[in-house]
């Protein structure tokens, strides 16, 4: 899942993972940022690159490159690994490394979603869904290990880029998922995405449109309440109306915007209501799952909030 | 206070925060206000929406300052007594004229420019808009044409990301231990000793030998280049601690943006970086006041159908709910700022992308505070 910052992505990312867990699959939700957000959400005590189950069937983890790199070397190299890893200059080249901390990133991801896990005793999941870097870097992050792979020519990383590559690339395997606001930017910068994801030969499976304000006006009623603005002599009554004017033209603009994405794209798209309420707890969470859910099997209705 | 007051006397204004919340906008309306008041300004975008950039008359491919023309500043209404000009940053580019400027010879350049890895640094990686565009932003202080710079910062996942940057790549790019590494009879080597060979092998077996090539070649390229880069780095951060330098914090009210605020403050403090302020968009300003929510029904009664009357109490009350949240993420905010200001602006009817909303962003920003409690009481009375 990609989306620029502040569109609600790691929200929808864990909404998404209490939707796989209640259908039955061992779903897990990756962390990249290193903020430990889903465990916070979920009143977790907050645990650094260990799968943590947060409720039956539902995990996370939050990953970053410094662990994934131990991990890899004691994997891949056995005893020498740790040597290799705790060298400093060892460190200092791998991490100055344009691109290093992505791959080992997208590699730590790529190792949880091996049904033949590398980690001893890691059982395998059904479903990894990954909170990815805000749009410009999450493309990044999809074509370093393509990058490595060339850079590299031969060798265990360009043989292991190669595989990653080939399993982002593979639409049986890997959905790209992107959620975005119903805003000129936020739209813009999905239109994009869909075209740098078209370019590196990978498709945008779904766009999901974040906190849509309800239509609450018809036209009709817009025209009373302008009329009955001019008359009004109450000024809470009109404060009143003036909000209820101002959220509909919002609401028309946001409109706008969805119908800009809609003609610009192939991929699903599923709507999901502006919710009323923050900080969000796991009751909206689960709401806002229930909400996604209705909005992936309806894709043209928004899905309605059950409260 | 307002924006003008907090920028007295500054020479660069960074626009920080996390990506989505007006930070763009923000910093062409503050230019545009600084200009406005006199200054010859100089906003530096990193990607700015379609029509902003049409109606500030941006062309992608240039990679420096150009003047918005008077006349596209016409709409706003706003008399201009400086000048206001505008740039969008090409990372590539400027990355490129970089090596340019800094190789011994254009030969030099030419072969680092064509380096596979150089090319891998300069475009694929997450990191080089951050490192562009303080080296854009440096170049431009230098060369001095202008009053006051504003960069609007690259919409990095977190903040530090983009604070780091520079350090990150200059210690790629200098990598004095790596080259010792790489060249196995240099004094590093013998230096290491065995465990270094051990080592070597270890890293050839990870890597592969070609990527170990390829940077011994970009190295051996850059040469002598890499002290410039250090001296260059070790002169951007003193322009970014001077006084002449201010921090602005760019934030919505939501409570995933003030966190991370909260977290850009706390950083910019560490690092010894002058700050400024925060701007805080797209704020719902408490509409009630001193009024009682039951009221509101009774108030439409009158002058609505009741199934209207539902409606836009209903909308009133969410309406409430997003006011009460902002006020409090704005007061977990407070206490972090050791009484540097907050600048609230409300939430607009819609986007805001032309001359128009410009203008209209900047009327908050550069109003004393009085005036924007005015303002701000006007929306809502």
């Amino acid at each position: 899942m990609t989306g620029k910052g502040g569109v609600g992505k790691s929200t929808v990312a864990i909404a998404l993972g209490l939707l796989g867990a209640r259908s039955g699959l061992r779903t897990i939700v990756v962390e990249l940022a290193n903020q430990e957000r889903v465990q916070k959400t979920f009143e977790h005590q907050a645990e650094h690159f260990r799968e943590v189950e947060l409720a039956p069937g539902l995990f996370t983890i939050s990953i970053d490159p410094q662990h994934s790199m131990d991990e890899y070397l004691r994997i891949r190299v056995g005893p020498i690994g740790h040597a290799i890893g705790s060298s400093r200059l060892f460190q200092a080249f791998a991490m100055a490394t344009p691109g290093m901390r992505e791959l080992l990133s997208i590699g730590k991801v790529w190792e949880l979603a091996q049904l033949q896990r590398k980690t001893r005793g890691a059982a395998p999941y059904d479903l990894v869904i990954v909170d990815a870097p805000a749009t410009g870097h999450g493309v990044g992050i999809l074509r370093t290990p393509r990058t490595f792979a060339e850079i590299a020519r031969v060798g265990p990383i360009a043989h292991q880029g190669r595989q990653i590559a080939a399993t982002i690339a593979d639409p049986s395997f890997t959905a790209i998922v992107a959620v975005a606001l119903p805003e000129e930017m936020p739209v813009n910068e999905i239109l994009t995405l869909a075209d740098a994801l078209d370019r590196e030969g990978l498709e945008l499976e779904h766009v999901i449109v974040n906190a849509v304000y309800p239509a609450r006006f018809s036209e009709e009623q817009v025209g009373e309440l302008d009329a009955a603005l001019a008359r009004s002599e109450s000024s809470l009554g009109s404060t009143a109306v003036r909000a209820a004017l101002s959220e509909h033209l919002r609401s028309d603009t946001q409109r706008e915007q969805i119908a800009r994405l809609r003609s610009g794209l192939e991929s699903g798209i599923a709507e999901l209501p502006f919710l009323f309420a923050d900080p969000l707890g796991r009751p909206e969470l689960e709401q806002v799952a229930d909400a996604l859910a209705a909005g992936l099997n309806e894709p043209d209705r928004a899905g309605e909030v059950v409260t | 206070m307002s924006v003008a007051a907090l920028l007295e006397g500054k020479r660069v204004c960074v626009c920080g925060g996390s990506g989505g919340v007006g930070k763009t906008t923000t910093s062409a309306a503050i230019a545009l206000g600084m200009a406005a008041q006199g200054a010859k300004v100089a906003v530096v975008t990193i990607d700015p929406a379609k029509r902003l950039a049409n109606a500030l008359g941006l062309e992608e491919l240039e990679n420096e300052p150009r003047r918005v023309e008077p006349e596209r500043l016409a709409p706003s209404g706003l008399e201009i007594r400086g000048e206001l000009w505008a740039m969008m940053l090409d990372p590539k580019r400027t990355f490129d004229d970089l090596i340019e400027r800094l190789a011994p010879t254009p030969q030099r350049a030419q072969e680092i420019l064509g380096n596979r890895v150089y090319r891998e640094l300069s475009t694929a990686v997450s990191g080089s808009q951050e490192f562009t565009a303080i080296a854009k932003l440096y170049d431009l202080d230098r060369e001095g044409d202008f009053d006051l710079l504003v960069l609007d910062t690259p919409p990095s996942r977190n903040a530090l990301d983009f604070l780091e940057a520079p350090g990150r790549l200059t210690s790629f790019l200098e990598g004095r231990a790596l080259k010792a590494f790489l060249r196995p009879t240099g004094i590093g080597m013998r230096f290491l000793g065995r465990p270094a060979g051990v080592l070597l092998g270890g890293l050839r077996k990870i890597t592969g030998v070609d990527l170990l090539a390829d940077l011994s070649t970009f190295f051996q390229l850059l040469g002598g280049m890499t002290e410039d880069f250090s001296r260059r780095a070790a002169q951007v951060e003193k322009m970014l601690k001077s006084d002449s330098t201010a921090f602005l914090l760019i934030t919505s009210a939501q409570q995933e943006s003030i966190d991370e605020a909260i977290w850009f403050r706390r950083t910019l403090e560490k690092g010894d970086l002058p700050f400024a302020g925060v701007v805080v968009n797209r704020v719902h300003h408490d509409i009630l006041g001193d009024g009682d929510e039951q009221q509101v029904g009774a108030e439409l009664a009158g002058l609505l159908t009741p199934e209207l009357a539902t409606l836009v109490t209903q909308n009133f009350h969410d309406y409430h709910v997003l006011a009460r949240r902002d006020e409090q993420n704005i007061a977990r905010l407070e206490p972090e700022l050791d009484g540097r200001p907050v600048l609230l602006v409300p939430h607009l009817d819609d986007d805001v992308h032309d001359i128009e909303g410009l203008l209209r962003i900047h009327r908050y920003l550069f109003a004393s505070a009085e005036e924007r409690a005015q303002m701000i009481a006007e929306v809502v009375a």
